[in-house]
């Protein structure tokens, strides 16, 4: 069932102020999601002036400023810093995408970071994807095949076979997409969510693949395809370009075709 | 779903910036409820219609009156809304027109198809 509002101990509560340096000329005002699981308090939204003569350009290089000068409590996940590991994925500005490729001046305003929507907090912008990766284990992400592998070289597969996973093979499972799907909102227990069936497909549609059926089968389910309702928040917010609307588009349409 | 969890959930609808296809998928799910409702209106009329004379003037009574005009307004204007979105789902379902380009200008066409149509319909009952 939907449930639009926050749970009690969810409610976001005003937060302190952290001014930048006076001598500061060009700032920007950072306005953070905070939860300390220790305190005991509900969570808040600290806001921080932050000097962008000495911060790199990102939203990322802000966070990592605000960490190492001004508030060493902050927590956040980040890696790579060129948006290929996923780890930074937040809420920024209203939609979800990577702090290390969205731009501090994309940004009109005052630039608001919360953790991905709809999940549970461990601390500040980190949350607990546990589940989001089980759903992703469940789709079985690997080449299942029956027939013996052919001796001394790989499987093969034609160009045009290849080009079908185009769109599907660079999900860098950020859980963007997943985390700003309403259905996934109200049903994350049993709706695997658009990244979960993006990957579903990209082994669907592998020539390689011969237990395409099982595949089908198992997604078959009113709940784990089918509360897709077309919203195009996943396709909107994926910072890597790809389409899993379209790909869960592309499943329905392959259970339907099947049965002819 | 429950939340049981000890730890907070983030915020979602209080946060997040909707684009237009999620606007205008909200208003599918609302337009549906609202016909719906203004399905057992239909079945009322009908009934009092069945029921005689009298009856079937307190219903034309009902919807000539400005509030009930105002309910038909909105019945139509629902029932295109909804019309022209299903076309659009069931484009969808063809697995056509799912990028990002197609699916906002799908949105504006069927926003101006509907108003269109709620008005020319209005012009022409009026």
């Amino acid at each position: 069932m939907a449930e639009f509002t926050l749970p009690p101990n969810s409610v976001v509560k005003g937060g302190r102020t952290f001014e930048a340096p006076a001598d500061a000329t060009r700032t920007r005002t950072f306005k953070v999601y905070r939860y300390d699981p220790g305190s005991g308090e509900n969570p808040s939204v600290d806001t921080y002036h932050v000097d962008l003569d000495t911060c790199g350009p990102m939203v990322l290089d802000a966070l990592i400023k605000i960490k190492n000068d001004i508030d060493p409590t902050l927590s956040f996940r980040r890696s790579c810093r060129e948006g290929i590991c996923g780890s930074c994925a937040m809420n920024i500005g209203g939609s979800n995408t990577l702090a290390c490729t969205a731009g501090i001046d994309e940004f009109d305003g005052d630039i608001v970071v919360y953790p991905l929507p709809h999940q549970p907090v461990v601390r500040d912008l980190v949350s607990d994807l546990t589940n989001f990766y089980a759903q992703y284990a469940s789709v079985e992400p690997w080449l299942k095949a029956d027939t013996p592998a052919p001796s001394g070289r790989e499987r093969l597969q034609s160009p045009e076979d290849r080009e079908k996973l185009d769109g599907l093979y660079e999900c860098i499972l950020c859980a963007c997409c997943s985390t700003s799907c309403p259905s996934y909102w109200w049903n994350s227990d049993r709706y695997l969510g658009p990244a979960a069936l993006l990957n579903a497909y990209r082994w669907i549609v592998d020539s390689r693949d011969e237990h395409t059926g099982e595949r089908l089968d198992d997604l078959e389910d009113p709940f784990k395809l089918y509360r897709c309702h077309t919203i195009m928040n996943c396709t909107s917010a994926c910072p890597k370009g790809l389409n899993p609307a379209q790909a869960i588009g592309e499943i329905k349409k392959t259970m339907v075709m099947r049965q002819f | 779903m429950t939340w049981t969890d000890k730890r907070p959930m983030s915020p979602h609808l209080q946060i997040y910036k909707l684009p237009l296809t999620a606007v205008l998928s909200i208003l599918h799910r609302g337009t549906g409820a609202a016909l719906g409702l203004g399905g057992l209106l239909i079945v009322w009329v009908i009934a009092c219609a069945a029921t005689g004379e009298a009856s079937f003037a307190s219903a034309q009574w009902v919807f000539s009156s400005f509030f009930g005009r105002l309910v038909l307004f909105g019945f139509t204007a629902a029932l295109y809304y909804h019309f022209c979105n299903g076309i659009r789902h069931l484009m969808w379902d063809a697995g056509r027109g799912l990028d990002l380009e197609s699916t906002r200008k799908s949105g504006h066409v069927v926003i101006g198809v509907a108003i269109a149509l709620t008005v020319i319909t209005w012009l022409v009952a009026i």
